[in-house]
């Protein structure tokens, strides 16, 4: 069967992590897997370019990890599960992390959290919030 | 002859691994969603099975991106703890079960389904965290334990049909083994939820109690549910629902319901839980 990626680019605030994307995101995802010691968590946050600079990641995707835009980090193929990693070694939980993402602040998001999620009315298609 | 006696489902949240590592099982924010797993940990005291097969998805704790394996099968006597970010989790490893796993393992492969097989692995906190919500902090784990990994982190992810019949194939492979062992299956991961983007946060409980009411009565109906579906409605990471249909095929046509429990939140995540046992037992 063909494989459609092209349906998921619909759905709103959402970048699916596809073997296309897997591929684009190789390097910054490896990187992301070597900050599962705590030698070298110490060594990144020693120096970070410095550490970052040992990988093989393209300029922008160094660039997106120094600065921490985790949106941005999706889009040049890191997954949110190897980017926890990063969040993980600068002490924040996936709540704080994920919370950056959105428009609100963590404390915002918490409460949203905790009066039942972000409702799923509007949040299903870009062409229908007129975003596509 | 070994026999599938329960399937167990719950969500494994990182956050409630960390909860019962720090004791803040009673903190007001987390205390009615452990209030939800007493029943379980009183149940499975009474119905302690001497294997557990444990569904589940490594968060890029173990499995980097060199190698993806869609569905793998831990053949091991015993498993470390991963350092998933934030320092290892103060527990015990998990023991494996060598020789019904490489039996089940080889009766899938036979069977067609080609397992990648595991003779090394750490385990996250997909598979450790159900671990304490049925079995609480003890000093050594109650029950030996078969990894069964599945990527449900990059798509494309192994198709609802296939899961369902992968559970299928554990249910005849088990009772094909040649021992009298009392084996669970415990489907892990869900419901709803989204970890990353603008749409972060989503939860959709509806859709999450239609889909428990599903995989019990309607599993063949249930299996044709496609990926974008579960994407769109439960969330970008609701995906790992998939998982819960592994186990609810090696459970056979018709099932018990024995208990269910549903919570929003824990950290970002819609919690769900639930026992069910074959109607033919």
């Amino acid at each position: 069967m063909k494989p459609d990626f092209e349906q998921f680019k619909d759905i709103p605030g959402t970048t699916i992590f596809t073997i296309e994307l897997a591929q684009l995101g190789f390097e910054l995802n490896q990187f992301c897997m070597t900050l599962r010691s705590q030698a070298n968590r110490d060594e990144f946050h020693a120096d970070e370019r410095a550490y970052v600079d040992k990988f093989n990641m393209t300029e922008e995707q160094k660039q997106a990890v120094l600065d921490r835009d985790f949106q941005k980090m999706l889009d040049l193929g890191g997954n949110v599960y190897f980017l926890s990693k990063i969040f993980a070694s600068d002490g924040l939980s996936y709540v704080q992390a994920v919370s950056t993402m959105t428009d609100m602040n963590v404390e915002e998001y918490k409460q949203m959290m905790l009066d039942g999620g972000r409702n799923i009315e509007g949040w299903r298609s870009k062409k229908e919030r007129g975003e596509a | 002859m070994a026999k599938i006696t329960a399937g167990v489902s719950t969500s494994h949240v990182p956050a409630v691994g960390m909860a019962v590592d720090m004791g803040k099982e009673a903190d007001s924010y987390w205390a009615p969603m452990f209030a939800g797993y007493d029943f379980s940990k009183q149940w499975i005291k009474d119905n302690m099975p001497d294997v557990v097969i444990i569904v589940y998805n490594d968060h890029a704790s173990y499995f980097g991106m060199e190698i993806m394996p869609t569905f793998a099968m831990g053949i091991a006597p015993k498993y470390g703890i991963c350092d998933e970010g934030y320092g290892k989790r103060p527990i015990p490893d998990v023991m494996g079960a060598p020789e019904l796993s490489t039996h089940l393992a080889a009766s899938l492969i036979t069977d067609d389904f080609d397992m990648t097989i595991l003779n090394v692995l750490e385990v996250d906190h997909g598979l450790t965290v159900p671990m304490s919500l049925m079995f609480g902090a003890p000093e050594a784990w109650p029950v030996k334990v078969i990894p069964l990994p599945v990527n449900v982190v990059m798509n494309p992810q192994p198709s609802g049909e296939r899961c369902l019949a992968l559970g299928k194939a554990i249910r005849r492979a088990v009772e094909n083994f040649d021992g009298d062992l009392k084996v669970q299956i415990w489907g892990t991961g869900g419901m709803s939820h989204q970890i990353q983007g603008a749409r972060a946060g989503l939860i959709n409980e509806p859709w999450d109690r239609k889909f428990m009411d599903d995989l019990v009565n309607d599993p063949e109906t249930l299996q044709h549910k496609p990926h974008l579906e579960y994407m769109v409605e439960a969330g970008s990471e609701g995906v790992e629902l998939i998982m819960w249909l592994i186990m609810r095929g090696a459970l056979g046509d018709k099932v018990d319901e024995v208990y269910r429990f549903y919570h929003v939140p824990a950290s970002n995540t819609a919690v769900g839980h639930m026992i069910l046992t074959p109607k033919d037992n």
